[in-house]
C-alpha cells in the first residue's frame, strides 16, 4: 500500500483490520480472465477470437490458444474487474468459456 | 468445394450446399432457437424500449447441460475446485449477479446468428441437381461463425465430448452406433466452421 500512483481511481482506504480477513477484494490487485480449455471449439477459431477482440498479434493469439490447448487455460486479459467482466461478456458471446477472477499470485 | 467454404474476392464467402445439407443446417439452426427461447417480454409495458433496458435476466445457470455451457458462469470453474464453502457461495453470488445483467444480451446475440443462418438458407433458390450456392456477406459470415459454433459446442455436449481423446473416439465409431449420424453433422460443421474462420481472418 502507499504506492497508489496518481492516475489511479481514489479509493477508500481500508482500514487494516479488513486486510486480515478473508477474500475481502484489494483494489489494487488486478482482476484477469481466463479462457479455459474446450475440445469443441476450433484452434483457428481460438485464435481468432484472440485476434479479433482483443486486437493481438497473430503470434500473440496463437501463443495464447496454444497455453489453452496444452495448459488447460490462459490469462487473455488483465485490468480492472469491470473490464474483465465485459471481456468475459464477449468470451461468452464467441462461445468461449471465460471466467474472471483476482489475480492471486 | 462441397462442405468447404471459399471466400469471396472483396469479401464474404461462399459454399455450395446440396437441399439435404441445406434442411440439416436449417433444422439444427432451428433447434438451436428452441433451445435459447424467445426473447423476454418485459411484463406490463407493451414494447417500451426502456423497460426492456432494465429487464434482468436469471440469476441461476440452467439447468441443460447445453444451456449451461452455451451461459457459462463468468466466476468459479477449473483452478477453484478447492474453494472453501465460504469462497465458493461467494463466486456462486458474484456468478449469479453477472448473469442477471448479461444473460438476455448472450441469449439474444445467440438467436440473432441463428435466426441469420435461418434468413440465409430460406433465400437461396435451389437449382437444378437439388443444389445452391449460398453466398454470405462479411456480416453474415460473422453470423454463421457464431452459429456454426454455437451448435457445434450444443452437439459436442450432447455427445459428451470432454476431452481430446473423446473426439479421437468419435472418429473411429462403427455404422452401426445410434450416435452416428450426430456424430457426422458434428464433424461436418467443423469442416464448415473451420474453412468459414479462415476467409475471415485478420
Amino acid at each position: 500500500m502507499g504506492q497508489v500512483s496518481s492516475a489511479a481511481p481514489a479509493e477508500i482506504t481500508r482500514p487494516d483490520a479488513d486486510e486480515e480477513t478473508f477474500a475481502v477484494p484489494e483494489p489494487d490487485v488486478p482482476w484477469i480472465t481466463l479462457v479455459h480449455n474446450d475440445p469443441v471449439n476450433l484452434m483457428s477459431y481460438v485464435t481468432y477470437v484472440f485476434q479479433t477482440y482483443f486486437g493481438y498479434s497473430k503470434e500473440k493469439a496463437t501463443k495464447l490458444m496454444l497455453d489453452v490447448h496444452h495448459k488447460g487455460r490462459a490469462v487473455v486479459s488483465t485490468g480492472s474487474r469491470e473490464e474483465m467482466e465485459r471481456d468475459v461478456q464477449a468470451m461468452h458471446g464467441y462461445g468461449l468459456w471465460a471466467t474472471l477472477q483476482q489475480d492471486r499470485k | 468445394m462441397p462442405g468447404h467454404f471459399e471466400p469471396i474476392p472483396g469479401g464474404g464467402a461462399a459454399v455450395a450446399l446440396d437441399e439435404v445439407e441445406i434442411s440439416i443446417i436449417r433444422s439444427l439452426a432451428v433447434q438451436l432457437l428452441e433451445l435459447i427461447g424467445p426473447g423476454e417480454e418485459p411484463a406490463g409495458a407493451d414494447g417500451d424500449p426502456f423497460a426492456e433496458l432494465f429487464t434482468q435476466g436469471p440469476s441461476e445457470p440452467p439447468a441443460d447441460p447445453v444451456l449451461k455451457r452455451l451461459l457459462p458462469d463468468a466466476y468459479g470453474g477449473p483452478g477453484t475446485e478447492d474453494a472453501s464453502a465460504e469462497q465458493a457461495a461467494e463466486l456462486r453470488s458474484y456468478s449469479a449477479e453477472f448473469r442477471r445483467f448479461t444473460e438476455n444480451d448472450l441469449r439474444a446475440r445467440k438467436r440473432d446468428d441463428a435466426l441469420a443462418v435461418i434468413r440465409c438458407l430460406d433465400a437461396l433458390t435451389v437449382a437444378g441437381e437439388g443444389g445452391a450456392v449460398l453466398k454470405l456477406s462479411a456480416d453474415d459470415s460473422r453470423c454463421w461463425l457464431g452459429a456454426l459454433n454455437d451448435l457445434r459446442l450444443a452437439i459436442g455436449t450432447r455427445l459428451d465430448v470432454a476431452d481430446e481423446e473423446d473426439t479421437d473416439i468419435l472418429y473411429r465409431l462403427p455404422d452401426s452406433d445410434p450416435r452416428k449420424p450426430m456424430v457426422m453433422a458434428y464433424l461436418w460443421l467443423g469442416g464448415l466452421q473451420e474453412t468459414l474462420v479462415e476467409t475471415l481472418m485478420p
